[in-house]
């Protein structure tokens, strides 16, 4: 099986005894039945199904843009957008916080890029130890489906950084479908607002890297 | 099975109301959505979540919770039905709970809950089983975590024939001879059951007729929902 092909959930994806069944599937005596909706594919014997829609689900290491919930005696609860909160401990921030003074640092409804560190039951702690972390001060957020994330990325950044070039923004592009952009001026920030928003309408096309070449042929920023 | 007896919409007893028809990604704001119409009844489902509990107390920390509401809307009948929920409503949403439950599986999500939210749009009998139809399809494109998706239909007894997918007037003014069964049923695609309802009366022999007639018209809408949910792009 080289192509994905979508499934739904109870149907059978393939049959025989040497497949693992991986994320969003199970095995019911020799077939690999899938357990969601989504895109079917196989790789070296191992299946597993890449989700089309619902809501974000958060992994370890992933990188994310949350809006400050809460503040309690000893970090912040982030609201991510996951079906859980996530929260960002103090031993997390890489610099010195007065413990009387957290919202000095951030206050409610601020947002915030973290990294998801740990995730288990009890909830998903977030560090803003790395570069390229912290509050954010300024630029503009948009909000996209966070099953189309990858779309925006491209193949290793392609996407992304095409936009970046023609825009000459910084994009950060949260994995729950948060996207901070940052420019010098506001009309580059909405010319880089536009061409995401492009390429989540037209997330099921192929070849999209050329088509966005395309689109920022025509739709010159003036 | 008395070949003679006629419907009066001239349907043959093993045959359900046409056209059945569902469409998935009808409802922009939502997780999932799905509408799902046969013959003139039309449901519209929205799902949410998985999200946080409230009221905290109703929150169940071994597994998550499926919470559906049914409500028909006050133009969807004839003559207009006072909004809000009611004894049936409120009755017919724990029903399509029961009947999902089985198939979602909202164990990797404690403390959390799906909602479900069932519109019917048009009502014409049949309306918890469109209503349950339109709700597996919502769920499935919420992605959901599921072991199958569910279809359901009614069948029941016209006087002394066993008859499938029973209509309002069939359901309601049919006073002919022993009147009229409606038996509205819910089965996986590989011949499950997961709810049944029976108003009126039947025997045991008749109910294993029914049973066995509605199960082969499930496998027909779960066709219509699997087409539909291979349909969509977003």
């Amino acid at each position: 099986m080289t192509e994905r092909k979508i499934v739904i959930p109870g149907e059978m994806i393939v049959k025989g005894e040497d497949y693992l069944p991986g994320e969003g599937t199970e095995k019911r005596g020799d077939e690999v039945v899938a357990l969601r909706y989504g895109l079917a594919e196989e790789v070296k014997k191992l299946v597993k199904v890449i989700p089309l829609s619902g809501v974000y689900q958060p992994r370890r290491g992933n990188i994310i843009i949350g809006k400050v919930e809460r503040i309690t005696f000893n970090g912040w609860l982030i609201d991510i957008g996951a079906h859980d909160c996530a929260f960002l401990s103090l031993t997390e921030v890489p610099r010195y916080v007065n413990k009387d003074g957290l919202e000095e640092l951030m206050d409610l409804g601020h947002m915030v890029v973290a990294k998801i560190w740990n995730m288990n039951k009890r909830g998903i702690d977030l560090s803003i130890k790395s570069r390229g972390l912290g509050k954010i001060d300024e630029g503009i957020i948009i909000e996209v489906n966070p099953n189309k994330v990858p779309r925006v990325i491209g193949k290793e950044g392609s996407m992304i950084n095409l936009i970046k070039d023609e825009t000459k923004c910084n994009i950060t592009v949260g994995q729950n479908g948060l996207i901070w952009i940052q420019g010098d001026k506001v009309e580059n920030e909405l010319y880089a607002k536009k061409a995401i928003l492009f390429v989540t309408e037209k997330s099921f096309m192929d070849g999209l890297t050329e088509e966005l070449k395309k689109w920022f042929k025509e739709n010159k920023n003036e | 099975m008395s070949k003679e007896f006629k419907r009066q919409d001239g349907r043959k007893p093993n045959e359900m109301r046409r056209p059945i028809s569902a469409k998935v990604g009808v409802v922009p704001n939502a997780d999932g959505s799905a509408m799902y119409c046969s013959g003139k009844t039309i449901a519209i489902a929205a799902v949410y979540g998985p999200k946080k509990m409230h009221p905290q107390h109703s929150q169940n920390p071994e597994k998550g919770t499926l919470r559906c509401t049914y409500n028909m809307l006050s133009f969807s009948v004839a003559d207009r039905i006072r909004p809000g929920p009611n004894r049936r409503s409120t009755e017919i949403s724990k029903i399509t709970e029961w009947a999902l439950e089985p198939v979602v599986m909202l164990d990797k999500y404690p403390n959390r809950v799906v909602d479900v939210y069932i519109h019917m749009i048009q009502a014409d009998a049949g309306t918890r089983c469109a209503g349950i139809n339109a709700a597996a399809m919502a769920l499935a494109h919420a992605g959901i975590p599921m072991k199958n998706i569910v279809s359901s239909i009614a069948a029941g007894k016209l006087d002394k024939t066993v008859v499938l997918d029973l209509d309002k007037y069939e359901d309601s003014e049919f006073k002919e001879g022993e009147g009229s069964t409606d038996i509205p049923m819910t089965f996986t695609p590989d011949g499950k059951l997961t709810h049944i309802q029976v108003d009126g009366h039947i025997s045991k022999e008749q109910l294993k007729e029914a049973m066995n007639m509605a199960r082969e018209a499930c496998k027909e809408i779960y066709e219509v929902q699997k087409q539909a949910l291979k349909e969509i792009k977003e």
